[in-house]
Formats: structure tokens, sequence, C-alpha cells
């Protein structure tokens, strides 16, 4: 199976690999998939308190290609964007634009899952409740 | 200095480039020579069957067989089939039980999982940590009704090497026949039927410098005279065992490999053994590197190496534009399951997630060796940096008081 043209540029350049502060307040952290699945991803974001938007994103991900494109796509796309913007972010629009193949669907859904990890891991370190999501259907 | 050729083909246990002097052999009968092996009356056919005999001849004295011993079949998987169902069949009064192991390629598990359906009673072994089985476990695995052991001679993914004499010796004790799959061990390592005590043998031409879609079956004719029932009906070729017209060409040139590995075997073991080390001793410098199975009782020219912390198929995606090995993780089959060999040995799914397994072949050079080392070396420590768990490593945290996520 070849790689995408995208997937292939993420892997090459990765965007935004590094790790954030997590003692902060400011920085929410998502930690999800498990090693012996053969692929976990960090995904974090530092939420500006004033204007609410997210001023940075980072990750670190222990998976295949189309697992650190997913979530190297993910940290891209979530600078700049507001909470509620950032909840929108669907793991179909990272298969789309990663051109994914059906095998390759479960490293969109865990950067979906990661998104959202990180910004419960905000809300509750600022005194919200997290949000109940639906159970994603993963493998 | 050598002139670095790329890429570097790596992966000669799932298939070995044909050697240019095996198509050489093989040309002629895809057209002067196209006869059936089978037409005895003109010289069409008594072409063929000569370069089929011959072919015949080459492949038994690499086995130390009688050439009436080799049936000749599509290839290692229809040999596989072969000998267990045609055993399970054929001797289907004597008994009902068959041994075999864990780590088997999946023609042979698959198989017995067939006949299972069947009624037959299927016994399969575990591993030792180091890919060996215990023979203590084998000894009493035997019934009354067991009829057939089956253990691979060298494993595909980690190379180990099983003590075929002894389990043979025990296997007679018992008064049950004996298979191995040599599939990666013919033309590799030496393989004498009778010194060996070995009842049943599948092998193929791809693996060693030959064409595809050719294979055998070694049917032992004396002490004991074996046995195996048809699994095709048609024109009684092949001593009855295997019908259907002979692939002449393919045959010849699975002769010429058998012939060229015969003469060159045991250079090619020493040059390749001595490249392979040189890549698994310098690979294990970089930290958190393990070797998986047993590396005393290993074939020449395999090495199985867990990068820990790192996934193999994004691993690979490092260099795989020119260099090409395959992983054991569940990331490069449609399963998600990662390798059931190296989960059997007892690791860890982590580990055999970021197993890679190289397998050098004949023409393969020291230049392409070094290049290799320094490739994957890299990939390593690029991936490193982008792992979350090996960050975790090097903080000290024990990744197994991590409640994760599973998915």
């Amino acid at each position: 199976m070849a790689y995408s043209d995208k997937v292939l540029d993420h892997y090459n350049n990765p965007r935004n690999v590094g790790t954030l502060d997590k003692s902060k307040k400011t920085v929410g952290t998502g930690l999800v998939g498990a090693p012996e699945c053969g692929d976990v991803m960090r995904l974090q974001i530092e939420v500006d308190d004033e204007t609410g938007l997210i001023t940075d994103a980072k990750f670190k991900t222990f998976g295949c290609g189309s697992a650190i494109a997913s979530s190297s796509l993910a940290t891209e796309w979530l600078k700049g964007k507001s909470i509620d913007q950032a909840l929108t972010i669907d793991n179909m629009d990272i298969v789309e634009e990663l051109n994914l193949p059906p095998v390759k669907i479960h490293c969109s859904v865990l950067a979906e899952d990661a998104i959202k990890a990180a910004i419960n891991d905000y809300r509750i370190k600022n005194g919200m409740e997290a949000i109940q999501f639906e159970e994603s259907i993963v493998h | 200095m050598q002139e670095l050729k790329l890429p570097v083909y790596l992966d000669n246990s799932a298939t070995t480039p044909m050697d240019p002097r095996v198509l050489e052999a093989m040309l002629p009968y895809f057209t002067d020579h196209f006869g059936n092996a089978a037409s005895r009356n003109h010289p069409f056919g008594w072409e063929a069957e000569e370069g089929v005999d011959y072919a015949r001849e080459q492949i038994a004295q690499l086995i130390n067989a009688n050439p009436k011993e080799i049936i000749f079949t599509s290839g290692a998987t229809e040999a596989i089939n072969l000998a267990i169902k045609g055993v399970a069949d054929m001797y289907a009064k004597q008994g009902n039980h068959i041994i075999t192991v864990k780590t088997e390629h999946k023609a042979v598990l698959d198989t017995c999982k067939n006949l299972q359906k069947k009624g037959i009673e299927v016994t399969y072994l575990e591993v030792q940590p180091d890919g060996l089985i215990n023979l203590e476990e084998l000894e009493k695995a035997f019934t009354p009704q067991t009829i057939l052991v089956s253990v691979m001679f060298a494993n595909n993914e980690i190379g180990v090497l099983q003590p075929i004499e002894e389990i043979a010796r025990i296997t007679h004790k018992h008064g049950a026949l004996f298979m191995t799959d040599a599939t990666q061990a013919v033309g590799k390592v030496p393989v004498d039927v009778q010194k060996m005590g070995i009842d049943l043998m599948s092998f193929t031409g791809h693996k060693m410098y030959g064409p595809k879609g050719v294979g055998a079956l070694y049917v032992r004719r004396k002490n004991p005279r074996v046995k195996v029932t048809a699994q095709m009906d048609g024109g009684g070729h092949e001593r009855g065992m295997r019908s259907g017209t002979l692939n002449v060409p393919g045959i010849v040139g699975f002769g010429k490999a058998a012939e060229l590995c015969r003469l060159e075997m045991a250079a090619d073991a020493e040059r390749l053994s001595k490249l392979r080390d040189k890549l698994e001793q310098s690979l294990l410098k970089l930290e958190e590197s393990y070797v998986n199975g047993n590396t005393q009782h290993r074939l020449p020219h395999i090495s199985n190496i867990s990068f820990k912390f790192v996934e193999g198929e994004g691993l690979m995606m490092g260099f795989n534009k020119n260099i090409g090995v395959s992983s054991g993780s569940a990331c490069t089959s449609a399963s998600l399951e990662p390798s059931y060999v190296l989960v059997a040995l007892g690791l860890d799914d982590e580990l055999a997630h970021s197993s890679i397994r190289f397998s050098l072949g004949r023409f393969n050079t020291e230049a392409q060796i070094d290049y290799t080392i320094e490739q994957v070396s890299n990939a390593v420590n690029r991936m490193r940096e982008l792992s979350p768990l090996w960050e975790m490593f090097k903080e000290g945290i024990d990744l197994k008081t991590i409640q994760w996520a599973e998915h």
C-alpha cells in the first residue's frame, strides 16, 4: 500500500512535535491509545486565558506513518481555533485531507480522541465539567 | 570500495530474487523444449522429461533423498496441505491426532484448523522464550492416536532452527510420522532427510533463488514407506500423489536453483552470517533494542530486532524507499494484530509492534549493509524523538503503571 503525498509530507516534516508544560493551567494534555495496540498519541494544547483561543499545539506519537500524519495535521488545524471550533474537527476531515485508506481510519479516530481528551483535560483543570463524548468506534 | 546498489532488498525470507543462472536454464523450456513431460512417445515429451528428471535429481541431492521421493507441487503451501491432509486421510485408521507448534506458518496452522473441523485432534505446542520447543512437552503431547508431528525446520520470522533430529527420534519412538516445513531452511543450511529422520518435508523454489509457483514435498519411500492421499484428482502424475501437468520450466529452474545452492550454500552462509552479525551488532548499539529468538540455533541470514518505543511500520516508512524489510507490527497486516510468532515467544504486544525482520540473501553486499545500519539507526533515533513513550521512558516513568485506554 503506497502512502499519499500528504501523509509522506507530514511524516517527513512533522509539524509541532514537542512537549508543553503539562503542569500549567493553560495547557490541556490528551494521551490516547495503548502501546499494545501499536499506537499512542499525546496531543497538547495551550489556551489563551483572555481570548479563549488555542495559541499552541504540540504532539508526540508512537505509531505508523498515518498515525503520525493524523496527529501532525491535527496540531496544525488546532492552532488559532477556539475550543468550540476545535470540537468540530471530525476524524473524517482528517481522512479526507490525508487520503487515508480504510485500514488507517482508526488513526484519524485516535487523533480526534486526542483532541477531545486534551480539551477535557484543559476544562477540568479550569474548573469546568468534562464533556461526555459518544464512545468512538475503533478497530 | 564497493559501489552501493540501491534499493537494498533485505526481505529474502519473503522471497528471493531469481538467480540469473536459473533464468538461463529455464528459458529453453518455454520455447524449444515446450513438451509435456508426460508425453512418452515423441522427442518433445522426452526433452521435457529429461529436464524434469535432471531437476529432480538435483533437488534430491540437495536434501540427500532419492529422486523418486520428490513430489512436485505449486509451492510450499500446497506441499504442506498435501502432507498433512494426505497423512490424516491415509492413516485415519491408525489414529486422529496431530502435534504441531504455535509458531508454524499459517499454511500449517490453517490446514490443522481445517482438519479439526473434520474431527482430527490437534495439539499446538507452546515455544520457549527463545522460540524453540521444549522436547519434554513434546513427549507429553503424544497419545496412542498420534499419527503425525509437524514442526518447522526454521522459523520464517525469527529464523530459529528447531532440533529436528531429536524431534524425529522422539516422534518415531511413539510410532508417528515426522513432517517438517523446511521452506526457509532448504538451500540455506544443510538438510539431510536420511540423517535427520524426516518422513515428509515441504519446500519451495522461490525462497532459494528459483522461480515462484513451484515447490516440492519430500515423501519417504523406505523405513517407513510413507503414503499420502492425493488431494486433487486427475491424471495420476507424481506417483499418484499430485495430478496435473508438470510445470516444466518452473521445475527446471527449481532444479538449477537447488544445484547452485548445493554448490554455493556453504560459502553463501559464511558470508551472510558475517554481514548479518555486523548488521545486528551495530543496531544493538542503539539503546533498548533486542534480538528476538535464539541466536545460537538460527539461520545464518536472519535477524529480528525490536526497537523499543518505536512502532515498526512507522519506522520502516523512514527508509522503505531504499530498503525493503518486514515488520511484526500489526499495521503491516490487515488483522491489526501483531505477529503471533513474536507473541508466542512471550513478547509484550508492544515489543512485537516494534520489531523489524532483516533477511539477507545471495545478492546483498557489505556496502548495502553499511548503508542499512546508517539509515535504520537514523530512523530509530528520529522516531524516538517523535515517540511519547520514549519521552516517558527517559523520564523514568514505568509504562506498565499507566492506565492505557485500549481501543
